[in-house]
């Protein structure tokens, strides 16, 4: 096996257009690579890539780890930060190691989803962004191509005042999400409802959405419809780690929580 | 493949194969068997070590990833033969049974009180999230960094808690 340590992304670019694996914080590929999964012949590690660890409230790099976007990231990313795995994981792991894997479970996607983030991919001849939507196709699968490198998170300059993540998983750290939602909501009530783990890539549930936006003060039963439609929209598996119908259930009582919370702020 | 780097203080260069991961590295190569291997998946903690100040799994990184880098072991905690707060206060807290979460879950305790010198109960049980311990129901662990906060604050730790007064029924 050959590592190497690129001095600035023009070089990573190089080895990755050359057929290397990208390495970033190690805690999806070193665990694969521990199982014997995936045996890479050539690595480029990128942990000390400043090239791509920058930060800016509309810029986040792809080599940022967890444990600065847990203090300084936008609120709901904040707080899914904040339950990546667990301190080392968080010193280690990156945003864009996470959106690179896109497993179905990140933490970090339903954000994304949430706020219509566009992912930066940087080749050899340029960038370009694609919006969250056209980059993730499935399960694991996104539209990089492998010359590509993910470099940034590129975020709008007017996030939604009031955003929510929670997670159901079964205990408090270490865990992969059964089910992670975001919900976020403007002063004028627009709504946006994303969901991970229930759909074989992060997700948005349209009609709940379209629904509760109108809502400006929504009653008990309205609250309870939300939780209906979204647990309706969502597309759950069941696997190894919980049942659809489980994920379903959990999916509009996260949604409807996390939706009370962004009410109760817009009261506060 | 060459490294140089520094563990506990100690200037390293060696010649590593690159599939070496670096908790073998230091156990098998440099002889610090203090950080022990408990899963290889970076699940339950036993091989956190400090690298460049910041505390990791050395199981889900390759040792070349070190190159440059300031590595800190269990090993490299006590002071000419004077234990690290943090040390001390797993002993006197009783903070382990059966010991072999004990390297990692110190390593973390020593990350937690870097960053925080008075950290909550919440707090101390968030920075050892990342750590299994299958004997002591963390108790007693999250004792003994209250032990360590309270000697490295230089204040009189809390006593035990197996000398509280009893309640009389």
């Amino acid at each position: 096996m050959e590592v190497i340590h690129p001095r600035n992304l023009e070089e990573a670019l190089a080895a990755v257009a050359d057929g290397m694996t990208p390495l970033a914080g190690g805690t999806d590929l070193m665990v694969e690579v521990n199982y014997g999964q995936k045996r890479p012949e050539r690595v480029v590690a990128l942990r000390r890539l400043a090239d791509i660890a920058d930060f800016s409230p509309t810029r986040i790099g792809a080599g940022v780890r967890w444990r600065r976007i847990e203090k300084e990231g936008p609120r709901a990313l904040a707080q899914a930060a904040r339950t990546v795995g667990s301190p080392q994981i968080r010193n280690a792991g990156t945003i864009g190691g996470n959106v690179a894997t896109a497993s179905p479970a990140g933490d970090g996607l339903p954000f994304l989803a949430a706020v219509d983030a566009s992912i930066e991919l940087t080749s050899g001849s340029g960038s370009r962004l694609l919006r969250w939507d056209e980059y993730f196709v499935g399960v694991k699968q996104t539209a990089r191509r492998s010359d590509e490198l993910v470099t940034a998170i590129v975020l709008a300059d007017d996030l939604p005042e009031r955003q929510e993540f929670a997670k159901v998983g079964v205990r408090n750290a270490m865990v992969i999400s059964t089910v992670c939602c975001v919900v976020t909501r403007r002063e004028d009530g627009a709504t946006t409802v994303a969901l991970g783990s229930v759909a074989p890539t992060p997700m948005r549930a349209r009609r709940a959405e379209e629904m509760i936006s109108s809502e400006r003060s929504p009653s008990e039963a309205t609250l309870a419809e939300f939780a209906r439609l979204v647990s309706e929209e969502v597309a759950p598996i069941t696997d190894h780690r919980s049942t659809e119908e489980y994920r379903r259930h959990a999916a509009g009582v996260l949604a409807r929580r996390l939706l009370e919370r962004c009410l109760r702020r817009e009261a506060a | 493949m060459k490294i140089s780097l520094t563990i506990n203080g100690r200037e390293v260069s060696a010649d590593v194969e690159p599939r070496t991961l670096l908790v073998h590295f230091l156990r098998e190569d440099q002889g610090l068997t203090g950080t022990h291997i408990g899963c290889e998946t970076s699940y339950c903690g036993a091989c956190t070590v400090l690298v460049d100040g910041k505390t990791v799994k050395s199981c889900t990184m390759f040792a070349v990833q070190a190159d440059g880098a300031s590595i800190t072991t269990v090993e490299g905690l006590a002071d000419n033969g004077q234990l690290h707060p943090v040390q001390e206060g797993f002993w006197e807290r009783h903070g382990l049974q059966c010991g072999y979460c004990t390297p990692g879950m110190i390593m973390s305790a020593v990350g937690l009180l870097q960053e925080k010198q008075s950290p909550s109960e919440d707090e101390i049980r968030h920075a050892i999230e990342g750590n299994l311990c299958r004997c002591t129901g963390y108790h007693n662990i999250v004792r003994a960094i209250e032990y360590a906060a309270a000697k490295m604050r230089g204040e009189e730790p809390p006593p035990p808690d197996w000398e509280e007064e009893e309640v009389s029924v």
